[in-house]
């Protein structure tokens, strides 16, 4: 009777997919209506996926919209799980994987706190003017720095303000839109 | 045109605009306003349960037995939070159900107030949308929109949450469009015709057919239903179909397989795995399906058909998915069939047919029969027997009685068979009972039950005896919860840990203190005629039906094996069938 027995491989939920996994961008147009968020965050956590970043908020007034950007990290099968899953809830208008697309632009926004005195304090200004980063508040021993770029920018003006007397730093998260003259 | 009215009122008009006749609930401090319009009306029936979960049941085999939404209404805090499991097996199983709960006034929300909680937070991932009404000029737009997400598209659970405040509040009621649209959601009817095409191009040269048909057949309508049975009869193909989606093909015909999956026969799914085109109508390639997926039917071109487009690709990769309405999608397959053939394909399919003999010659339901003891299996076979000619629906518990069920009872119809296939709810059959009975009057409308499973929900025996439904319980009761056991036996050695049916009560003087009628058979010779009293009975009936104790549920796909791996009914050892990794999976 089962003497076909085939080879033990994985089994159904033991599935060990080894394709590989890549950083995604995804534009999510919702209607901002309450829990909207919650609805998203949800879906994700219910169904494992990840989120890297993701931030919300009301582009179109008038049509009650919000654009939500979120960067998710998955293999390409999951990935077309979380954008059909996505597309599934009811306030969703449309989902655009912005690195599937190819040209997308991406933008974060971080505040940086650095307090020092001395050389530090000039360098860490040296620092901010080559990363075109501003100064948004100043004390005689501390300064916050606003920066706005890619996100390995960011990160690589943190990483630079470290041993310069880092204290803390806020980060907006992933704003994306695709270049050209189209919408999403 | 707009009419002024409160909150509650709307909601009692806006379900009877949307042709509600039924609506099962149970009152509470907040929703007393509703109740109160309820009370001055006489088109919307309520149907008063004894626990909200046996409301979101009723409401499911209300829904399933009749294609319509099924509605609820339920009070704030543990009226919520006891629907839940309902709406859970809803979404699972893709039932159209709205159901509306009382919430406490909006300046309380938050403020833990006497029976609040977080009804759409909690009901946010069991439900395919929900609303919280913070405003009444909101509420009508919400009402009619719910009942359109309900029932279109991949149908779901919807709830409304409606606080007191806003039932008390006079607004603008508006009858609902007559063209419902909404501006995101928009759920693909049509498949894409050159994808169509394709599949019956697929079809016409197919040496190894299989149509794999599920639960979106019958949520498709009746319709689907005959163009699957049109379909195929001009193909000539095997037919089987998921749990879920028995009824939808006559198990009657020539070309029925039988059920497929964990508990399907051996010729269902020896072919599915040895297929060379699955044509996978309406069902989602669940885990009771596929097996090990990596083994799950490996040389064949699949084909699917589903609403959700969710459901492409989700565990088995498809060559040729088709969005669309199963309904749809058949007519389609059908015209274009016609229009390239008129030629029977029998000759070609032969061989197929030959092989499929040959699986079918193997007869894997077969059991042994007993004189002394009543066997489960025959116990089903002598109720299909009784009431062949009958206007008759199935619901079931589940378990074993629920396999057993689904492989000897036959069903030649959609829309007869109400089981609790995604989620497995424990609990499910009886008051789904209740609710095709009351769709139903003169129905004959039999739970097949587990003596425990039926004790999760019981209580509901005493809705049906307080509405007069004949609802009949046919419990078959091995005192153990039966599967547990049998997995017990299958992976841990028989060690049967907390699974024995203890304390059990006598089912007979329990139907009678409720006020219905008790019968007890456990002699296989009694049986018909014990089937034919309760039958006979105008009135409910728990029938408890002793049966063997440690019969096993086969044929059986263990778990963490392929579809040609079966274990039939006189496989040895069962004890040492399930390697380690099968036994971390349910």
């Amino acid at each position: 009777m089962n003497a076909n027995i085939l080879p033990t491989g994985s089994v159904y939920s033991l599935v060990a997919d080894t394709s590989a996994v890549e950083r995604h961008t995804l534009s999510v147009l919702v209607d901002n209506e309450p829990g909207i968020l919650a609805r998203i965050a949800g879906l994700f956590s219910a169904r494992g996926f990840n989120i890297d970043s993701l931030t919300v908020s009301e582009t179109e007034h008038e049509q009650g919209l919000s654009r939500i950007t979120v960067v998710t990290k998955a293999n390409l099968k999951v990935l077309v799980q979380i954008k059909r899953q996505l597309e599934r809830l009811v306030p969703v208008h449309r989902v655009v994987d912005l690195t599937a697309t190819g040209k997308s632009l991406e933008r974060e926004l971080a505040l940086v706190k650095v307090a020092g005195e001395g050389d530090d304090r000039i360098e860490a200004l040296r620092l901010a003017d080559a990363f075109r980063a501003q100064v948004v508040d100043a004390s005689t021993n501390s300064f916050v720095f606003e920066i706005t770029g890619k996100p390995t920018k960011i990160e690589q003006f943190i990483a630079l303000m470290m041993p310069l007397g880092l204290v803390e730093v806020v980060r907006t998260g992933l704003a994306a839109i695709a270049r050209g003259p189209e919408p999403m | 045109m707009a009419e002024e009215m409160s909150g509650a009122e709307m909601v009692i008009r806006a379900l009877q605009d949307q042709g509600v006749e039924h609506i099962f609930g149970y009152p509470g401090g907040a929703v007393l306003p509703i109740y109160d319009a309820i009370f001055q009306q006489d088109k919307v029936q309520h149907i008063l349960v004894r626990h909200e979960q046996g409301a979101t049941h009723m409401a499911e085999g209300y829904a399933r037995s009749t294609g319509k939404v099924g509605c609820v209404l339920v009070t704030s805090g543990p009226g919520a939070t006891n629907a839940v499991t309902g709406l859970t097996d809803a979404l699972l199983d893709s039932i159209p159900m709205v159901c509306i709960s009382g919430q406490v006034a909006t300046p309380l929300i938050g403020s833990d107030a006497f029976q609040e909680c977080d009804t759409v937070g909690i009901t946010r991932n069991c439900t395919k949308h929900n609303y919280l009404v913070k405003s009444v000029e909101d509420l009508p737009r919400i009402l009619h929109e719910a009942f359109y997400i309900a029932s279109s598209g991949r149908p779901g659970p919807v709830v409304i949450d409606v606080p007191k405040d806003v039932q008390f509040a006079i607004g603008d009621y508006y009858k609902p469009a007559a063209h419902t649209s909404h501006k995101s959601y928009r759920p693909q009817i049509e498949g894409d015709h050159k994808a169509i095409e394709e599949a019956v191009e697929l079809m016409m040269r197919a040496k190894r057919p299989i149509f794999y048909t599920g639960g979106g057949v019958i949520n498709s309508g009746p319709e689907a239903s005959r163009n699957l049975r049109e379909l195929a009869e001009l193909t000539g193909f095997p037919v089987t179909s998921t749990l879920m989606g028995l009824g939808a093909f006559p198990a009657s015909s020539s070309q029925w397989m039988g059920m497929l999956g964990m508990h399907g026969t051996y010729e269902a799914n020896m072919a599915m795995h040895d297929c060379d085109l699955m044509i996978n109508i309406g069902a989602r390639f669940d885990d009771r399906i596929t097996g090990r997926v990596d083994a799950f039917s490996p040389n064949s071109t699949k084909i699917h058909v589903d609403i959700d487009p969710s459901s492409i690709n989700k565990n088995i990769v498809i060559d040729l998915p088709i969005i669309g309405d199963c309904n749809h999608v058949l007519e389609e397959m059908i015209r274009i069939w016609r229009t390239r053939t008129n030629t029977s394909r029998e000759e070609e399919l032969k061989p197929w047919w030959h092989q499929i003999e040959k699986w079918r010659a193997v007869d894997s339901l077969r059991y042994k029969g007993s004189d002394e003891v009543i066997k489960p299996q025959f116990a089903i076979e002598r109720l299909a027997a009784a009431v062949k000619d009958k206007d008759v629906y199935i619901t079931t518990e589940v378990g074993q009685h629920q396999m057993w069920a689904a492989q000897y009872f036959p069903f030649d119809l959609p829309n007869r068979w109400m089981t609790s296939g995604g989620l497995g709810t424990m609990g499910y059959g009886l008051p789904a009972a209740v609710g095709v009975q009351v769709a139903h009057k003169d129905a004959l409308v039999i739970d097949i039950a587990g003596e425990a499973s039926v004790q999760m929900t019981m209580q509901e025996f005493s809705t049906a005896v307080q509405y007069r439904l004949p609802i009949k319980v046919f419990i078959l009761n091995n005192e153990y919860m039966g599967m547990v056991r049998q997995w017990q036996e299958l992976l841990h050695g028989g060690r049967y840990s907390q699974s024995y049916s203890e304390s059990l009560p006598d089912f007979v003087k329990m139907a009678e203190a409720y006020g219905g009628k008790g019968i007890r058979c456990e002699d296989p010779k009694e049986l018909d005629a014990a089937i034919k009293e309760m039958i006979d009975y105008d009135g409910p009936v728990l029938f408890d039906c002793r049966v063997t104790k440690e019969e096993n549920c086969f044929p059986m796909i263990p778990s963490g094996k392929a579809h040609n791996e079966m274990i039939l009914p006189d496989t040895a050892d069962v004890g040492n069938i399930i390697d380690d990794k099968g036994k971390v999976l349910v």
